[in-house]
């Protein structure tokens, strides 16, 4: 119960912490100082009237006092004691007076200057409230690579000056940019590999964005586009195994999200939105139709090809393709792409080769895209496609 | 804050640029130098004139060329003050868009005196 509002209050707390202290670990160690204070003093006097009011204050309290006593930072607490000369006790402590200031924290979380790993990791810490030891879970990485990296990314926002600033007009299309991707990014990590906390972590992070950013097309297509996609999780990993989109239960849909995801896909063309998310909400949306119109699927596909140049979008057009023309002429768009890296380039190329009965070629792919997979139930759906089929009948090398 | 904007250049890349083409690209970077948050700025000579001194095995050595040996070279820095990292960055992809060959590397000043705590 109290996690929750903590959870809730984290990203709140920080971001005006980071507004008044101007360093994310300053603010960092001292939100964690007021949220223990909270874990201990709430239970037995009852939670304040205004918990974020509260935390805010107190962890200023507690900055300004650390400050105070650290000899090394004296021309800090000459800049603090300055702006806070004004202001007395009682004022400090008028929750009114915070500002929210989590969408200045996210697009300095999400700036370009940070290596992007490291925006992931930042928004995940400052903004999710995640440990960093969930984050190094979440990322499969080791505790200490995922603390070296987020520090380095705070030491990098105080030495560089990276601003704590909504960027100014001309800059917003290509930050916020920067700021859906890192939330699609932490969105597809957690849907691939069926990590679901990854996966609400990243829905929460889109609904921030859009109470944040009411008017931004692409923020709501966005959080459709995740919802619509969400609503077949438990369809989509039955006793936690893959099943594809054709074979899955479609009562196990969350009808609830699809309705969700549709009012936002909705709101977002109200919005005059023409951007990468709302095409990729409305594809997703015709997945969800039965039968599925591949022609519309395909143009659609087409229309984020153009603008995003992207060989992933290219092959999801194969798909389409391949499902309107066959197989080989999937294959043909599979060919010119370059993603020997990408397991789903792959698993597709398998797919269609299987199709064509070219059982071999298949069988080769299949073992590439297996080769690129974390273990888990993608890997297993590989296993099960690779058992099915037929013995090769005779040992010849791979083609 | 102050920033250093190292602008990096490519041997190769150099002396394949005509020397009017030259030219004229670096009127166009001279405006902008001459803007006011541009507070110095240094061009330096052809790569090829570095000597570069250190020391091995107890000796100080000098050497010709640069002390990164590589095709790509400091051609020069200049001195920007800006609110904040971003206003550095656009006067570096302002240079960058007149000498697209270029690769400009942005790095905040150290203001700590040199000795003091």
């Amino acid at each position: 119960m109290l996690e929750d509002v903590f959870r809730d209050q984290w990203g709140r707390v920080l971001a005006t912490l980071v507004g008044i202290l101007g360093d994310i670990e300053l603010a960092e160690d001292a939100a964690q100082e007021a949220f223990a204070l909270a874990a201990e003093r709430w239970p037995h006097d009852g939670q304040p009237e205004n918990p974020t009011g509260w935390l805010i204050a107190t962890a200023r309290h507690r900055a300004i006092d650390r400050i105070r006593r650290e000899r090394t930072l004296a021309a800090k607490t000459e800049q603090l004691k300055r702006e806070l000369r004004d202001e007395s006790e009682e004022t400090m402590d008028e929750a009114a007076t915070f500002p929210d200031e989590r969408l200045e924290l996210i697009f300095t979380c999400c700036h370009p200057a940070l290596a992007l790993d490291a925006q992931v990791g930042l928004t995940l810490r400052t903004l999710g409230g995640l440990s960093t030891e969930e984050i190094a879970r979440a990322f499969l990485v080791p505790f200490e690579t995922m603390s070296k990296r987020l520090t380095r990314a705070k030491h990098k926002i105080r030495d560089a000056g990276i601003p704590f600033a909504v960027p100014p007009d001309r800059l917003l299309p290509e930050r916020l940019d920067a700021v859906l991707a890192v939330v699609y990014l932490i969105f597809n990590e957690g849907w691939g590999g069926g990590r679901f906390d990854l996966v609400a972590e990243a829905i929460r992070l889109g609904r921030s964005l859009i109470e944040l950013m009411p008017d931004e097309a692409e923020a709501h297509a966005l959080l459709a586009l995740m919802l619509l996609g969400h609503a077949r999780n438990t369809a989509r990993f039955l006793h936690g195994e893959l099943v594809l989109l054709d074979d899955q239960d479609r009562s196990l849909w969350d009808q609830h999200q699809i309705d969700e995801g549709h009012g936002l896909l909705e709101q977002a063309l109200a919005l005059h939105g023409s951007g990468p998310y709302i095409i990729q909400a409305a594809i997703a949306d015709l997945h969800l139709q039965q039968p599925r119109n591949w022609e519309e699927i395909e143009l659609l596909y087409r229309q984020l090809e153009h603008i995003t140049n992207s060989p992933v979008v290219a092959l999801n057009r194969a798909i389409a393709v391949a499902e309107l023309e066959g197989p080989e002429a999937g294959l043909v768009i599979l060919d010119r792409l370059e993603l020997d890296d990408y397991r789903y380039y792959h698993s597709t190329r398998a797919d269609l080769l299987r199709r064509l009965g070219r059982d071999d070629e298949a069988r080769a792919a299949y073992a590439r895209a297996r080769e690129l997979t974390q273990p888990g139930p993608e890997q297993r759906f590989l296993d099960s496609r690779l058992a099915d089929l037929p013995e090769s009948a005779e040992q010849l090398p791979d083609p | 804050m102050r920033y250093a904007l190292l602008a990096y250049s490519n041997v190769e890349v150099r002396d394949r640029i005509p020397e009017a083409e030259r030219r004229r690209i670096n009127a166009e970077i001279a405006e902008v130098l001459a803007q006011p948050n541009v507070t110095g700025w240094l061009r330096l000579q052809d790569v090829e004139s570095a000597t570069t001194v250190r020391r091995e095995q107890d000796r100080t050595l000098l050497t010709d060329g640069p002390f990164v040996d590589s095709k790509d070279y400091l051609g020069g820095f200049i001195l920007v003050e800006a609110e904040n990292l971003d206003g550095a960055l656009a006067v570096a992809a302002e240079l960058q868009e007149l000498d697209v060959t270029a690769a400009i590397e942005v790095r905040p000043v150290l203001e700590q005196e040199l000795g003091g705590a």
